[in-house]
């Protein structure tokens, strides 16, 4: 719902760009020889245009900041699960994984940058990390739902890039 | 033009032939690899045609590239053009920028043609030196090295355009408008928008081209003596700190087409202002400080600069918003315009760049992030800004110096096919990225293949209205008298 809900805010958001423009071009003629009195008009729009950029981002920052999204998860102790990237394969510590329970994934590489990316059963990103050789990124994920899961490569590491995949089974709570 | 400003200008035949080269030899590239785009595209559709995993890395590493390093190059003539007007340049150093770039060129093709480099034109530090049997070391030091060379053509004119700018204005911050921003000096109106954008990128891609070259030799140095290994995480800081620099200064010469051309058609002038002076100054520092954005999936960074770059990714579409194109619109709204090929390329380059900013900076938010990050959701935005936007700047630059902008309806039925094709195309990104969609995947599952159909159907309206623009301007390109100034009287 999330993917579909930043689709649909962008695209409302280009439309409206589309319309502005589309206005101005459709009212391009006839030529009105007062680009003074244009422009002064057009610099009141503008200063308001700003004002409400301005506060939108202020608005959106101070919502989509605090908490800091990448903060670790209030759970204590979270399951930690190594994962481990290598040219074209993931090795994790366990593929099996309850409903509800909180896990951290613990990601590094062997050799290059690979990007540690978990698909949720209906093959929409649920979250992601980079997976770096000499770093560990500690991602915290709690499974909602059943079902298989998979992960992929999102960072290009070569040739077999594509098929660097595994699973990960989420079983109902017991 | 006073006779203070002829004096100081680059004599007019002394102009037109390098940038006719550039433009020439760049109209025909950006067409050749719009052609690889959608054989990328098809491939990933599997309908229409399949490519083995090595041989479409190695074209999106050449695509990549490829239309980075065109880009670049296209926008840097715009911006050297125009820039010659009000100050004197070297034609000669231009052209040895040129014959550089063409031998950067040829170390980079040949690396991924015959050497089968494919780490991608980011070369993400250590993949260059980890093909696992797919290229040599000779192949990545030879890709490595021609981005090297391509880095030190820029710093050449560059060196020329600092030089001529220091000669005239005093100053890159009084080119900058520094003075009249914070009240040291009155506003001259005669100040052009052109030396202010010249001077922002000379500031910006002066830094990210030497970030580049440190980050390219430190790699070399890894593939000769594998040994000495930097840091992974500062590799990846300085390389989208180029990557960012470099692409975002190209936009920022090639809209310099739009500042010098479209007044001339809307008989109106764009001149500075404080407002004008403050979200260049905005824009130098954001575009320096924005690229943390590029790393926001890396957990091992600092959170404050995952935060400043969520705020500072926001912060930098203002000024193209509320400035540039708004400026634009303002200009156009009932001028009375002669709606040409030229003119409906530049305002379309304005609506491409401003549309390009929505997703690209929801995709800044780290929350979005989170679901987007490398997914087509990427191509999607800077395929916006690119391809409806720098791409249109050039063409239309072209178009109104050797046709005037008079190319007939044909010419508005070709920038109509082109922005059709180009809208559709990256709308196929989007879609892609909100289904979770990856990047620089050879192979697509079933569920996401008509997606690549769709891409690889715009991408070849994209490549139909390109060629309907580029090739009536190639063909009188040779002869072409350019036109510099006077299309109200010409219309």
């Amino acid at each position: 719902m999330m993917h579909i809900s930043i689709l649909l805010i962008s695209l409302l958001g280009m439309v409206f760009i589309a319309a502005v423009f589309a206005f101005v071009v459709l009212n391009s003629g006839p030529r009105d020889e007062d680009y003074g009195g244009i422009s002064t008009r057009g610099y009141i729009i503008r200063r308001w245009w700003m004002i409400g950029l301005c506060a939108a981002g202020v608005l959106v920052s101070v919502w989509s900041l605090i908490p800091f999204p990448l903060q670790a998860s209030s759970a204590e102790s979270p399951r930690i699960i190594q994962a481990v990237g290598r040219q074209w394969s993931w090795e994790l510590a366990s593929n099996s994984v309850e409903a509800g329970e909180p896990v951290r994934f613990r990601v590094t590489s062997q050799d290059v940058n690979h990007g540690f990316a978990i698909y949720g059963p209906d093959d929409k990103i649920v979250a992601q990390t980079q997976a770096m050789p000499g770093y560990f990124n500690d991602l915290d994920v709690t499974f909602e739902h059943a079902g298989k899961y998979r992960v992929l490569c999102l960072e290009y590491c070569g040739v077999a890039h594509h098929a660097m995949v595994t699973e990960i089974a989420v079983t109902e709570k017991h | 033009m006073t006779t203070t400003e002829l004096g100081y200008a680059t004599p007019e035949a002394q102009r037109a032939p390098v940038v006719k080269l550039y433009l020439g030899i760049g109209l025909l590239v950006f067409a050749g690899l719009m052609l690889v785009g959608v054989l990328m595209r098809a491939a990933q559709g599997a309908a229409m045609l399949t490519l083995a995993p090595d041989v479409f890395y190695q074209l999106m590493t050449l695509h990549g590239a490829g239309m980075v390093g065109t880009a670049g190059l296209a926008a840097l003539a715009v911006n050297w053009y125009f820039l010659s007007q009000h100050v004197q340049l070297n034609p000669k150093i231009f052209l040895a920028t040129l014959l550089l770039s063409l031998v950067a060129v040829a170390m980079i093709v040949g690396s991924i043609l015959l050497g089968h480099f494919a780490a991608a034109w980011t070369f993400l530090y250590p993949l260059p030196a980890f093909s696992l049997g797919q290229w040599s070391k000779g192949a990545a030091l030879t890709f490595v090295g021609g981005l090297l060379l391509l880095g030190v053509a820029f710093l050449l004119v560059y060196l020329d355009m600092g030089v001529a700018i220091v000669r005239r204005y005093g100053s890159i911050a009084r080119a900058l408008g520094l003075p009249m921003l914070f009240g040291r000096e009155p506003i001259d109106a005669t100040h052009s928008p052109t030396v202010v954008a010249s001077a922002m990128v000379l500031i910006v891609n002066v830094a990210g081209i030497a970030v580049g070259a440190i980050v390219l030799i430190m790699t070399m140095l890894h593939l000769i003596y594998p040994a000495l290994a930097p840091d992974a995480l500062l590799m990846k800081n300085l390389i989208f700190f180029f990557g960012h620099v470099f692409i975002n200064a190209t936009i920022y010469s090639a809209v310099i087409a739009v500042y010098e051309i479209l007044p001339l058609y809307a008989r109106r002038p764009w001149r500075v202002s404080r407002p004008f002076l403050a979200a260049w100054l905005a824009v130098t520092l954001m575009v320096l400080a924005v690229y943390p954005h590029h790393l926001l999936m890396d957990f091992a960074m600092p959170p404050w600069m995952a935060i400043m770059g969520q705020i500072v990714s926001y912060a930098s579409g203002i000024p193209v918003l509320v400035m540039t194109a708004f400026g634009g619109l303002m200009l156009v709204y009932r001028s009375g315009i002669r709606w040409d090929a030229a003119s409906s390329l530049l305002v379309l380059s304005l609506f491409g760049w401003a549309a390009g900013i929505i997703p690209a900076v929801i995709d800044g938010m780290i929350h979005v992030n989170l679901v987007m990050h490398n997914t087509l959701w990427v191509p999607g935005h800077f395929h916006f800004y690119l391809l409806l936007g720098v791409l249109p700047m050039v063409l239309g630059f072209a178009s109104y110096l050797c046709a005037n902008g008079q190319q007939g309806r044909t010419g508005l039925v070709a920038v109509a096919v082109y922005a059709t094709g180009g809208t559709l195309l990256c709308l196929s990104f989007l879609v892609s990225g909100a289904l979770s969609v990856p990047r620089r995947f050879a192979v697509h599952e079933e569920s996401w293949q008509w997606l690549g159909n769709v891409g690889a159907l715009s991408g070849g309206i994209v490549l139909i209205g390109t060629l309907m623009i580029a090739l009536p301007i190639l063909q009188k390109l040779p002869r072409a008298r350019l036109a510099s100034t006077g299309i109200g009287a010409r219309a």
